[in-house]
C-alpha cells in the first residue's frame, strides 16, 4: 500500500470516525513509504521502496527510448530519431556549445545524461501510478550535485592547472586588495559549498514541494467532498486546483532537468576558459 | 512503523543505501549516453554537415566550371567574330584582286584580238593590194591596147609603163590624199583614220 493511499485511509477515517480533529493534511510519511524489501550489504541498509522503483523504471524507460532513437541513425531522421535528436540536441548545441563555449562539445554527452536522468526521473512525479518523483527524495539529487562538483573542480584544475584555479578563487582578480578579506571567504564558500548544495537544494526542494502541493489539493477535494456542509462548494475548487497544478507540475519539471543541466554548463565554462 | 520512522527522519540526510542506488543508476546512465547514444548522434551530425559541406562544394565546382565554359565560350566566339572579320576582308580584297586581274586578262585579251585583227586586216589589204595590181595593169594594158589598137606589143616597155604608172597611184595614195578612190577601195581602220 503506498504513503498516499495510507493517507487516503486517514483522510477517510477521520471523517468516518467523526472524533472532530478533522481534515489530517499529509506529512512527511509521504516520502518514506513502506519498504517493499529490505537488505543490508557489506554494512549498508538498502530499502527498496516504490520510489526506488519509480528511479529504476524512469531511468530504464528513458535509456530504452534513447536507445530506440538511436537505434538507426540516418542523416535524414525519422520520427523516432528526431524526437531524440532535438532533446540531444538541445543540451549539445544549446548548452554544451552554447553555455560551456567552444571546447564544450565533449562536455555534451555528460550534459545529456544528466538532463535526460533528471527529466525521466521528475516526470515520474505526474505518471500515473508512480505520482512521485525521485528527485524528491534528498539523496538523488545530491549524487549528482556532488558529482557535478568533482568534475567541475577537476575539469578547473586540468584546464587551468591547480595553482592558477584556486589562486583565481582564493583571490579574484580585479579585486581591490583590501577587499579579500570580504571576497575570498564568499568566494570560497560559493565555489566549493554553495554551488553543489543549491544545486542539489533546487531541485530536490521543487519536487518536493510540487509533489506536496498535488498530495494536498488531491485529499483536500477528497477530504472535502466527503463532507456534507457547505465545503462541497470548495471540494470542487480544490479538484481543479489539483489539475491545475499537475500542469504546472509539468512545466516545473522540464524547468529543473533543464535549469540543472544549464548551471552545470555554467560551472564547466568558469573551470574551462580562465576567469577575467 | 514507515509512519513513526518517517517522523524522526531527516528529509535533508538520506540514508546511504539510496545514495548507492542513485550513483548506480546515474554511472548506467552515463555509461549508456558516453558510449552509445553520445556517439550515435555526433556520428549523424558529422554525416549531416559532411553531406551539407559536400554539396555547397560540388554547387561551387560545378558554378566554377559553368562559368570556365562560358569564359571559354565568349572567348571562342570572339576569335570567331575577328576570324570572320579577317576572313571577310581577305575574301573582299581577293574579290578586288580577281577582278582587277579578270580586267586586265579582258583587256590584253581584247588588245590581242584588235592586234591579230589589224594583222589580218593588213594582210589581207596587201593582197588585195597586190591582186589589184596586177588586175589594173592587165586592165589598164588591155584597155590602152584596145584603145590604141594593139600597138603597145613591147612587153618589156608595157611593163614598165604599168609600173610607173602603178607607183605614181601609190604615191598618191600614201600621200595621204583624201580622194574618193583610195576610200572607197580598201578600209584601214586606226591607220587611215
Amino acid at each position: 500500500m503506498t504513503s498516499s493511499a495510507l493517507a487516503l485511509v486517514d483522510v477517510l477515517a477521520a471523517e468516518g470516525g467523526g472524533a472532530g480533529d478533522g481534515f489530517q493534511a499529509p506529512g512527511l510519511s509521504e516520502f518514506y513509504p513502506e519498504p517493499i524489501a529490505e537488505f543490508s550489504l557489506l554494512g549498508v541498509d538498502f530499502a527498496i521502496t516504490r520510489i526506488t522503483l519509480g528511479l529504476w523504471f524512469a531511468t530504464l524507460a528513458m535509456l530504452v527510448f534513447m536507445v530506440m532513437t538511436v537505434r538507426k541513425p540516418s542523416i535524414v531522421p525519422g520520427k523516432m530519431q528526431f524526437i531524440g535528436e532535438s532533446g540531444y540536441s538541445l543540451v549539445r548545441d544549446g548548452i554544451a556549445r552554447d553555455v560551456v563555449g567552444p571546447r564544450g562539445i565533449p562536455f555534451a554527452p555528460f550534459l545529456a545524461s544528466l538532463f535526460f536522468f533528471i527529466l525521466a526521473n521528475n516526470l515520474m512525479a505526474i505518471i500515473p501510478f508512480a505520482q512521485i518523483s525521485p528527485m524528491s527524495k534528498f539523496a538523488f539529487p545530491l549524487v549528482l550535485a556532488a558529482i557535478c562538483w568533482v568534475i567541475y573542480i577537476y575539469i578547473g584544475i586540468r584546464e587551468q592547472g591547480a595553482g592558477r584555479y584556486f589562486k583565481d578563487i582564493l583571490f579574484l582578480p580585479g579585486v581591490p586588495k583590501p577587499m579579500y578579506i570580504l571576497v575570498t571567504p564568499i568566494e570560497i564558500l560559493q565555489n566549493f559549498v554553495v554551488r553543489p548544495f543549491t544545486l542539489a537544494v533546487r531541485l530536490f526542494a521543487n519536487m518536493f514541494a510540487g509533489h506536496m502541493l498535488l498530495v494536498v489539493f488531491s485529499l483536500g477535494a477528497v477530504y472535502l467532498f466527503s463532507r456534507d456542509n457547505f465545503s462541497i462548494v470548495f471540494g470542487p475548487i480544490s479538484a481543479l486546483m489539483a489539475i491545475v497544478m499537475t500542469f504546472f507540475e509539468l512545466l516545473v519539471i522540464f524547468l529543473q532537468a533543464y535549469v540543472f543541466t544549464v548551471l552545470m554548463g555554467t560551472y564547466l565554462n568558469g573551470s574551462i576558459e580562465a576567469e577575467h | 512503523m514507515s509512519i513513526l520512522a518517517a517522523e524522526s527522519a531527516n528529509p535533508l540526510i538520506p540514508p546511504l543505501g539510496e545514495i548507492i542506488i542513485g550513483l548506480i543508476a546515474f554511472a548506467i546512465v552515463m555509461v549508456v549516453f558516453f558510449r552509445l547514444i553520445a556517439p550515435r548522434f555526433e556520428q549523424v551530425f558529422r554525416a549531416r554537415r559532411e553531406a551539407i559541406e559536400g554539396g555547397i562544394e560540388r554547387a561551387e565546382a560545378m558554378q566554377a566550371e559553368a562559368k570556365a565554359a562560358l569564359e571559354q565560350y565568349r572567348a571562342q566566339l570572339a576569335e570567331a567574330r575577328t576570324e570572320a572579320a579577317q576572313i571577310r576582308d581577305q575574301a573582299r580584297a581577293e574579290g578586288q584582286q580577281i577582278l582587277e586581274e579578270l580586267r586586265t586578262q579582258a583587256q590584253e585579251e581584247s588588245a590581242r584580238i584588235v592586234a591579230r585583227g589589224e594583222e589580218q586586216l593588213a594582210a589581207n589589204r596587201q593582197s588585195v593590194i597586190n591582186e589589184l595590181r596586177g588586175q589594173i595593169g592587165t586592165l589598164a594594158v588591155d584597155l590602152a591596147g584596145r584603145v590604141v589598137g594593139e600597138s603597145l606589143e613591147d612587153e618589156a616597155r608595157r611593163r614598165g609603163t604599168v609600173d610607173r604608172f602603178l607607183d605614181t597611184l601609190d604615191g598618191m595614195s600614201a600621200g595621204g590624199a583624201t580622194d574618193g578612190r583610195t576610200g572607197s577601195t580598201v578600209f584601214v581602220p586606226g591607220t587611215d583614220r
